[in-house]
């Protein structure tokens, strides 16, 4: 006779709602994805066609999707080494010895992370204007003839990605800062005893250390970047010429826009798919290094 | 006595069933700006019908739509509903909408020769009447008296040829940080209009293929790239222009295509003194004044509902002239029916007057389910060859391609025999 694994009961209740609210839902996305589910079919069953991997087929050879992939992968390419750049540099100033006021300057530096992003996309907005904006005006004080942020097709994600840095690089900050004060200080005084400069303690000391801390700040923040979606909506509803609509802005307009759910789903899938095998990749290129 | 007793009950009864004051409680869903005026004209209406109670709901009208699809999939959609007329045919197709042909017969106050035919139009899928137009939204110009004066249009363009030359005309004037007309990029309303003024329709077959390679809309869409690659319009966005009052005020540019909302605004936004320099026009057409589009809310019924004899008479009671002319001092929304354009407010109002102009001249935008996905796809095409990306040619195979993809399902189902 088996006995069931007290264990079991104990995680039952949350395997239920995970069940429930998580892998049902997610199931039935698949199933959806696999059918042509749109309008006509909520009127009526009978319109509903399964099409097998018609959607994925359809997507994989539709320009307008590699178009949102592309700026996708432009978004997370070069947002995120950017984003994990900012929040190191800002984390090892606010780190330092000499800082002064630190906490208030935590603070500030937090705070767009916990600002709506519609109240942030207003100011920016006028930021970035053509004709009014401040980002213009100082630049035409260095000799720079103003530039249509968002309006110019090469601009738009520019400054959508300096949109998002500036708004979520608080968030990795605290996580660098946090495992900066774990890194005991007797490393940095054997290896200044050693003689080694700032720069030498920053790459063989502080880097290693902070070794899993990047891992985990990689991934989370590729797949963060890779669902970019409200700061498109908000700042440029994916224009100029498409030039910001994400992967996830994509399947939004298919979706909820035009009700085509059948190819909102594989899209979405297809998102899953990818940000799964860039994590894994992530892992495993990090594990061979160290 | 057992018998007489059972006499009075019956009566009793009977007489309970026909003076049941249990009051009918009418659902009612409007967006908007509407939604906040409504709740003044109902107190009148609730008045005469003592029986019926009236739930309002307003929605947004961003989040108007989806609502609405979940409340048909939920099976929680109300009475009655303001719906935007180019949402018709998607519920039409959902057949969520009742016929109301025959309460239109019948009725006193909805008095289809009264309407606007474009407008009216709109409410009628497949021979049936789905809708009852509540109000109208068409673009035309408003422009600059003072602009077009300094650079020498004396007369107002009616054809396109005379709309050239004046837009040529206002642009040498203006110079090169100034232009001659707004056609904000992320808009499809002006490139629709000028396509609806060509004789040739956008889709063809009972809306089974697309037709943009007919030779109407190619001569649209190049006048449309023209303005841009002239100069004479400004490739900007809506969200770009930070201002439009503002902008329109300074003389950014002299002419913009909008809608009747913009009166009121204008009249408020523009200082005193630039007051006098503005006015509203209607389309100019290819040879002769031109037809724009036939937008706006109507009213429609829910099958589902239990309660339609009562929503009935309250699409009646705003259908009024007298309630439309208030709903129109309320709202600035103009009346969809010409006996209310007689009042002396409407009448002797000078910027309304082009639009009662223009309203003789409309034509609904084709009644497929699709078409707002369509007119978002024909519009983004025509950006590309704005920004140069294609030529006239490239656009219109690569945007008839897309859209008769878009109607593959249509196809489908009307050879199935029916969309719904």
């Amino acid at each position: 006779m088996t006995r069931i694994a007290p264990g079991w009961g104990f995680v039952a209740p949350a395997l239920c709602v995970i069940g429930i609210f998580f892998v049902f839902p997610a199931l039935a996305g698949l199933g959806l994805s696999l059918t042509d589910f749109d309008i006509y079919a909520l009127a009526n069953l009978r319109n509903l066609r399964f099409v097998g991997l018609g959607n994925y087929a359809q997507l994989l050879t539709a320009p307008r999707f590699w178009q949102a992939l592309g700026n996708t992968l432009y978004f997370v390419g070069a947002g995120v080494p950017l984003s994990i750049g900012v929040s190191l540099a800002a984390a090892l100033l606010l780190h330092s010895r000499l800082t002064r006021w630190r906490a208030f300057f935590r603070t500030a530096l937090f705070a767009p992370v916990v600002t709506t992003i519609v109240a942030v996309a207003v100011i920016w907005r006028y930021l970035f204007h053509t004709r009014y904006g401040m980002v213009n005006y100082a630049l035409g004080h260095l000799g720079i003839a103003p530039v249509n942020w968002l309006g110019d097709p090469h601009w738009a994600m520019p400054t959508i990605i300096l949109l998002a840095i500036w708004k979520n690089f608080g968030y990795n900050m605290i996580i660098f800062l946090a495992s900066l004060q774990a890194i005991p200080d007797e490393l940095y005084e054997a290896a200044r005893t050693d003689g080694a400069s700032w720069l030498r303690q920053l790459r063989h000391v502080t880097l290693p250390m902070l070794g899993p801390t990047l891992l985990l700040v990689s991934i989370l923040s590729t797949a963060g970047y890779f669902q970019l979606f409200a700061e498109p909506y908000v700042l440029t509803q994916g224009g100029p010429l498409r030039s910001t609509v994400s992967v996830l802005y994509f399947m939004y307009e298919e979706g909820f826009k035009w009700w085509n759910f059948g190819t909102a789903s594989a899209a979405a899938f297809l998102l899953f798919g990818l940000i799964f095998a860039v994590s894994g990749l992530l892992i495993r290129v990090t594990r061979r290094w160290t | 006595m057992l018998r007489r007793l059972l006499g009075v009950l019956l009566i009793l009864l009977s007489s309970g069933c026909s003076l049941s004051s249990e009051p009918q409680t009418v659902t009612f869903w409007v967006m908007g700006r509407e939604g906040e005026v409504i709740s003044e004209l109902l107190p009148a209406f609730l008045q005469r019908n003592p029986d019926v109670r009236v739930r309002l709901q307003q929605l947004p009208w961003s989040a108007a739509h989806e609502k609405l699809l979940t409340a048909f999939a939920g099976e929680t959609l109300p009475d009655l509903c303001q719906l935007g007329n180019t949402w018709i045919p998607e519920f039409a197709a959902l057949n969520a909408l009742a016929d109301l042909d025959a309460l239109a017969a019948r009725s006193t106050v909805v008095n289809r020769s009264d309407y606007f035919p474009g407008i009216w139009e709109t409410n009628v899928i497949g021979g049936r009447l789905k809708g009852v137009p509540w109000y109208v939204d068409t673009r035309l110009l408003f422009y600059r008296r003072d602009l077009l004066e300094r650079a020498g249009v004396r007369q107002f363009p009616r054809t396109w040829a005379e709309w050239e030359q004046a837009l040529a005309a206002v642009k040498r004037n203006a110079g090169p940080d100034r232009y001659a007309i707004l056609l904000p990029i992320n808009e499809f309303e002006p490139l629709l209009a000028l396509a609806l003024q060509q004789d040739d329709p956008l889709l063809k077959d009972g809306g089974r293929w697309a037709n943009f390679a007919s030779p109407g809309f190619r001569r649209a869409l190049e006048l449309y790239a023209a303005m841009f690659r002239n100069g004479w319009a400004p490739l900007v966005g809506a969200a770009q222009i930070s201002n439009v009052w503002t902008e329109f005020g300074r003389g950014l540019f002299a002419f913009y295509i909008s809608g009747p909302w913009n009166i009121e605004e204008f009249k408020r936004r523009l200082p005193a003194d630039r007051q006098n320099d503005w006015m509203t026009a209607p389309l100019p057409g290819p040879d002769g004044p031109g037809y724009s589009t036939a937008g706006g809310s109507s009213l429609v019924l829910f099958r589902a509902s239990r309660h339609q004899a009562a929503a009935w008479r309250l699409i009646e009671y705003l259908s009024e002239s007298a309630v439309q002319v208030q709903f129109h001092a309320l709202s600035g929304n103009l009346p969809p029916r010409r006996a209310a354009w007689q009042d002396p407010r409407l009448a002797g109002d000078i910027y309304a007057r082009a639009f009662r102009e223009q309203l003789e001249r409309t034509r609904p935008a084709p009644a497929v389910p699709e078409w707002e996905r369509i007119a978002t796809e024909m519009q983004s095409t025509a950006e590309q060859v704005v920004r140069g990306n294609l030529s006239v040619d490239e656009a219109i195979r690569a945007l008839d391609a897309r859209v008769n993809a878009m109607l593959e399902k249509r196809r489908w189902m009307l050879a199935r025999g029916g969309v719904s």
